[in-house]
């Protein structure tokens, strides 16, 4: 009796351990598939045309994004313009400034912020922009991301801000710096590495979204002067040519998932290992 | 001559050195103040995003009042709407999300925090990252020319056929619909459950886990009956913060749905979800009364996360201050 209870808890041992690596390699494997399929379909239907040309009425094949590529590149500018400053600033004020319990609404404001879902932030960018005057625009589509960027990027500035020893800050007050310039020009340049790249990641994130962009930003088939006029962007355009029932559309939707995961990835991998060194290169 | 000159510049004629001192306190109050508006306008930001939803959502809140909660029609040419069908696809995708999610990102957690080598956990756990960052309308595209296929010939046949017997597993199989949905949110919020429940198991002093070694439990005793009820309330973060993840999911699930406002109880049957409604008709609706509703519905579904994600916080920091264990 004895034997057989220690004989199956050797077992059950076994089995759940085996299954929890199973599980852990499982989602990992998810990821190559991902970029397996991406790589695999969106190779084989990238071409120069995709980055140069607009694209094509609906019926015709060929064409390509280059307006989508344009206008996500012009709606990542506004959001870093907009979220960007705002970020930093509220950062260092939670980092250096903060008293104890408005720093801590502060904070969690900011947690739940991020968790506000994509498409809640663009009718609030559509009632905040679109509404008034009437039509959809670039700079709707920017509001909506710049406001997504702003929690990701409190959050990492106050995290590098206040890993910077506190030593740095008395060694500047004590050669009589003041507090504000010790955190401009002691703080920030040591802590810069790290609030950049977190930036960084906010934008890769706010790349992606294509929610907030439906009704703020919308689509155009043409190119889109000026920020007053609605924008394609590579994720709406994903979206669009993904669920419309044309062959080619399907093709060229592929093609952009490839460019938009590509970038999304590289900017992620990249930043990660910078900040990984860096946070080595820290505790070191 | 030059020593008087220097002592000229050094010291300011008319103020001396206390005003001085003023004068960079007086600095330090305008950074202090200008940093603080910043922090401030996040507060402003998120009160701004519920006042717009409440004033924008008057029209269809005064009408319908708490009846939109349990009315089953969506018929936008003679202005009635009524939310269930979408709180109920919202509701059931996720869970069958959670229920696939969870235990597939607990035992891999597990993996990561108590049996990987810190080496190939950390990489492991950086790849997971990188899942979590791949865009939602990526997942949506390879759920529409991938899972829904799959589901279509492969896996939905079979499910039908081991346990097609259960009420959720009957009528026709399309491909798209709630299971469907359910897996590629699955996939999506996997990562954030394994990242979060990874760091809070790791937290876990060595102490708990010997001693249970030493009264002679086996590893899989161990984790499962000392370390995991340690960390149960981060857990239980982790798992809310899934779930708040999932149920404001627009893009994936928007393409695999079906986008069919009706409730069913098979889940092989079309659904809609709230973040799916809004997403498709958003643009095309006409008339004040069905944006009113649309955005009342943006308005629960901002309420849903809110409360979870607010609940998930205070779990998560609970535990990681060791208060987590009974």
């Amino acid at each position: 009796m004895n034997t057989f209870r220690l004989h199956w808890r050797k077992s059950l041992n076994l089995v759940m351990l085996t299954l929890t690596g199973v599980a852990a390699f499982a989602v990992v494997s998810v990821l190559f598939l991902i970029l397996g399929y991406l790589i695999y379909n969106g190779g084989k239907s990238l071409n120069w045309d995709f980055f140069t040309k607009l694209p094509k009425p609906v019926g015709e094949t060929g064409g390509g994004m280059a307006n989508a590529i344009i206008g996500s590149l012009k709606l990542l500018l506004l959001a870093a313009l907009m979220g960007l400053p705002v970020g930093l600033m509220a950062g260092v004020y939670l980092a250096e400034f903060g008293g104890k319990t408005f720093s801590f609404i502060v904070r969690y404001t900011t947690d739940l912020l991020n968790g506000v879902p994509s498409i809640v932030i663009g009718i609030f960018a559509y009632s905040l922009v679109v509404l008034p005057v009437k039509h959809f625009s670039t700079l709707a589509g920017g509001v909506a991301l710049g406001m997504m960027v702003i929690p990701i990027t409190v959050r990492s500035t106050e995290e590098f801000l206040r890993a910077i020893p506190g030593s740095m800050r008395e060694a500047a007050m004590a050669l009589g710096a003041s507090k504000w310039r010790t955190i401009a020009t002691v703080v920030l340049p040591a802590a810069s590495g790290g609030i950049l790249t977190g930036m960084l990641l906010s934008l890769a994130r706010v790349a992606g979204e294509t929610a907030p962009l439906l009704f703020t930003a919308f689509s155009n088939r043409y190119w889109s002067p000026g920020w007053e006029q609605p924008v394609a962007s590579l994720p709406v355009m994903i979206y669009t040519y993904a669920i419309a029932p044309y062959d080619d559309w399907h093709r060229q939707a592929w093609a952009a998932g490839l460019i938009l995961l590509g970038l999304v990835l590289v900017a992620n991998l990249g930043c990660r290992l910078v900040l990984s060194r860096w946070g080595a290169a820290r505790s070191a | 001559m030059s020593t008087a000159t220097t002592l000229d510049s050094v010291v300011p004629p008319a103020a001396g050195p206390r005003a001085f001192i003023a004068r960079l306190r007086h600095g330090d109050e305008v950074a202090h103040v200008l940093t603080l508006i910043f922090a401030a306008l996040i507060l402003l930001l998120t009160s701004a995003l519920v006042f717009e939803l409440w004033v924008n959502s008057q029209l269809s809140r005064t009408k319908f009042g708490w009846m939109f909660f349990w009315t089953k029609v969506w018929d936008p040419i003679f202005g009635n709407f009524g939310a269930l069908p979408f709180i109920y696809g919202t509701l059931v995708t996720s869970v069958v999300s959670l229920v696939i999610a969870v235990p597939l990102g607990l035992a891999a957690a597990i993996f990561l925090a108590e049996l990987a080598p810190r080496k190939l956990s950390d990489s492991i756990a950086f790849l997971i990252d990188l899942l979590a960052a791949v865009p939602s309308v990526i997942y949506g595209l390879l759920g529409i020319f991938v899972v829904v296929p799959i589901m279509r010939t492969t896996v939905g046949p079979f499910v039908k056929h081991t346990l097609g017997f259960l009420p959720i597993f009957q009528g026709p199989n399309y491909g798209v619909g709630f299971l469907t949905a359910g897996i590629v949110l699955a996939i999506m919020v996997v990562p954030f459950i394994i990242s979060v429940s990874r760091e809070v198991l790791l937290t876990v002093p060595r102490e708990q886990r010997e001693a249970a070694l030493a009264l002679g439990a086996t590893r899989w005793e161990s984790t499962w009956q000392v370390v995991v009820p340690w960390a149960r309330t981060g857990i239980f973060g982790s798992i809310f913060l899934a779930l708040a993840r999932a149920l404001g999911e627009t893009m994936a699930v928007t393409m695999v749905i079906g986008n069919d406002p009706r409730i069913s109880a098979s889940l092989f049957a079309p659904g809609y979800t709230i973040a799916a409604v809004i997403a498709n008709e958003f643009t095309e609706a006409t008339g004040n009364l069905y944006l009113s509703a649309l955005i009342e519905l943006g308005l629960v579904l901002f309420l849903m996360t809110f409360i979870l994600n607010g609940l998930a916080r205070i779990l998560i920091v609970a535990t990681e201050r060791g208060g987590g264990h009974p």
